[in-house]
């Protein structure tokens, strides 16, 4: 359970929250957590296990039958806030075409915060400073559609935090973009979180990316099933029964200790499972 | 095929005619077509093309441009020319069956394939030199006194800007589609119309079925981003009206009622 001085702390918390949509079937259930400022969160889970619709309960998208989501303190089914509670969590999904408003990249950065009425002298001064942050400033009076898809998407990682939001979710940002758009948005993410320090919860079928996370939560079922470092977490045995896949690397020496090889747990990393390789290999010898 | 599709099509550029402002560009259209319509001699037509040569040359588009979208019209201004000169009564100048070539048919013919050519010409202008962005900007702004009487106006903008920025990624998909079905023995290119047009059918059901979850995944997307309606909505780049526009707006506005009036007396 997450200590009291944590949750004062918390830009987002979850407190006890069930969710079912219209044909009765629970897809959350009694989930508890708590996103800390600046903290880097990974959620995996099998399809449908309840990853997307945790997601959009971050921002008064969806709204708990049961328990409630706090952003910065705010009810998110508090009407009143709800543009507070949007503003305070930037949201990105997964599919870059369907998120984009404007026909001009500048434009659609703009959006949110005309949306909001922000004074155009500002509007302007932030839309540049947030397409600058996700290296797209070159391309502001581009459109959209000739853009490749890891560009599209941080377009849209622009639009969201020109908003200056303290939490940013990523619905499975990466599923749609070949490996070097990946790798961009990937980076662009990481250096928000560090240099920035926005809280990011990243949603994602891919165990690698959940590797370079602070903390993983597992959803099995509606429920977190683990929670805990990447390192605790893929060395720990629940974890295959889980039916999720593990970063290569973690796979790799779970292939080599089946073979008889003595290589203790908890690498990760691809220079961390060479260096795991090397002294056991260094041991026989 | 679908990519030859020109619709609001945009030239970028930084000529005279690109920089006035869109609202102004819009009246002045507007003014322009209805002096179209009242022009009816030659004094007056004269003006009429002066003022598109001026302002075409001006924009500095490639006229080819502008050959390019007349030519689909050609038909149409074939039609209507013939149509004029075979049906209209007056001095025969020959005769042969059934048809008979007058001189006010001649005469009638010119003015109304000039007509639609300069009609079209002044609207390409228009959309060639404003990007849509602009354009409905513009119109958002001109209609804005319709609020009162609860026109939905910037909920109307809205969809025209989302529209616009859909156009090519649903055209993309048509073709992505048309390719899958082709791979499949699918048949566009064949047959009559009526064939054709069945042909369609395995194209559009899917093309329709993911518009819509492409406006659902919009709507949550705009939602997410503190979309609320019109009220209280600033826009980055604020539409100027200067001086330059309203002076070039009066001059124009001045001719035209000058061409209207001429018009209807019969110059």
């Amino acid at each position: 359970m997450v200590g009291k001085r944590e949750f004062l702390d918390a830009v987002i918390s979850f407190e006890g929250v069930s969710f079912a949509y219209g044909d009765g079937a629970r897809v959350l259930d009694d989930v508890s957590m708590a996103v800390l400022s600046g903290e880097f969160i990974a959620v995996v889970g099998r399809n449908g296990s309840g990853k997307s619709t945790l997601a959009r309960h971050c921002n008064g998208i969806l709204l708990p039958d049961d328990g409630r989501v706090l952003v910065g303190g705010m009810d998110t089914a508090d009407k009143e806030h709800l543009l507070d509670v949007r503003q305070t969590v930037g949201m990105v999904f997964q599919n870059p075409d369907n998120q984009i408003v404007a026909s001009v990249v500048e434009e659609d950065v703009a959006f949110a915060l005309e949306n909001l009425g922000v004074p155009p002298g500002e509007i302007r001064h932030r839309v540049d400073a947030a397409l600058r942050a996700v290296d797209m400033y070159d391309y502001r009076e581009h459109a959209p559609h000739r853009l490749s898809g890891g560009q599209k998407q941080r377009v849209a990682i622009a639009g969201v935090i020109a908003m200056a939001p303290r939490a940013l979710v990523l619905d499975e940002p990466t599923a749609m973009l070949d490996p070097q758009g990946r790798r961009e948005v990937l980076e662009i993410v990481r250096r928000l979180c560090r240099e920035e320090g926005v809280a990011v919860i990243l949603i994602t079928h891919h165990m690698s990316e959940a590797a370079l996370c602070d903390r993983v939560v597992v959803m099995d079922q509606g429920r977190v099933a683990a929670e805990g470092s990447p390192r605790e977490i893929f060395s720990d045995r629940q974890w295959r029964e889980t039916g999720l896949a593990v970063p290569q690397a973690v796979a790799l020496l779970e292939l080599l200790r089946l073979g008889g090889m003595d290589i203790p747990y908890g690498s990760l990393t691809v220079e961390e499972c060479a260096d795991a390789i090397y002294q056991a290999l260094g041991q026989g010898a | 095929m679908l990519k030859d599709i020109t619709l609001g099509q945009y030239f970028p550029g930084n000529s005279v005619v690109h920089r006035l402002d869109p609202r102004a560009k819009l009246i002045l259209t507007f003014i322009y077509i209805i002096a179209l319509f009242l022009a009816s001699g030659f004094l007056t037509y004269a003006v009429m093309l002066a003022w598109l040569v001026l302002a075409v040359s001006l924009s500095r588009i490639p006229l080819r441009m502008f050959l390019k979208g007349l030519r689909p019209l050609l038909f149409i201004v074939i039609l209507t020319g013939l149509l004029n000169v075979f049906y209209t009564d007056g001095r025969v100048l020959a005769q042969w069956w059934i048809f008979r070539i007058t001189l006010e048919g001649l005469l009638m013919a010119v003015r109304m394939i000039m007509r639609i050519l300069m009609l079209v010409t002044g609207t390409f202008l228009l959309t060639y030199t404003t990007s849509p962005l602009q354009l409905t900007d513009a119109l958002e702004r001109l209609l804005g006194p319709l609020k009162r009487i609860r026109v939905p106006v910037h909920e109307l903008a809205m969809m025209m800007t989302i529209a616009l920025r859909f156009i090519p990624t649903l055209i993309e998909e048509a073709d992505k589609i048309m390719n899958a079905q082709r791979a499949r023995g699918a048949d566009f290119d064949s047959g009559n119309i009526i064939r054709r047009a069945r042909a369609l059918v395995p194209l559009l059901v899917p093309l329709f079925v993911s518009a819509f979850r492409r406006a659902e995944d919009l709507a949550v997307a705009m939602e997410s981003r503190c979309y609320h309606g019109g009220e209280g909505r600033t826009r980055m780049r604020v539409l100027a009206f200067r001086a330059a526009d309203a002076a070039i707006l009066a001059a124009f506005l001045a001719i035209s009622a000058g061409v209207g009036v001429l018009g209807v007396v019969g110059f």
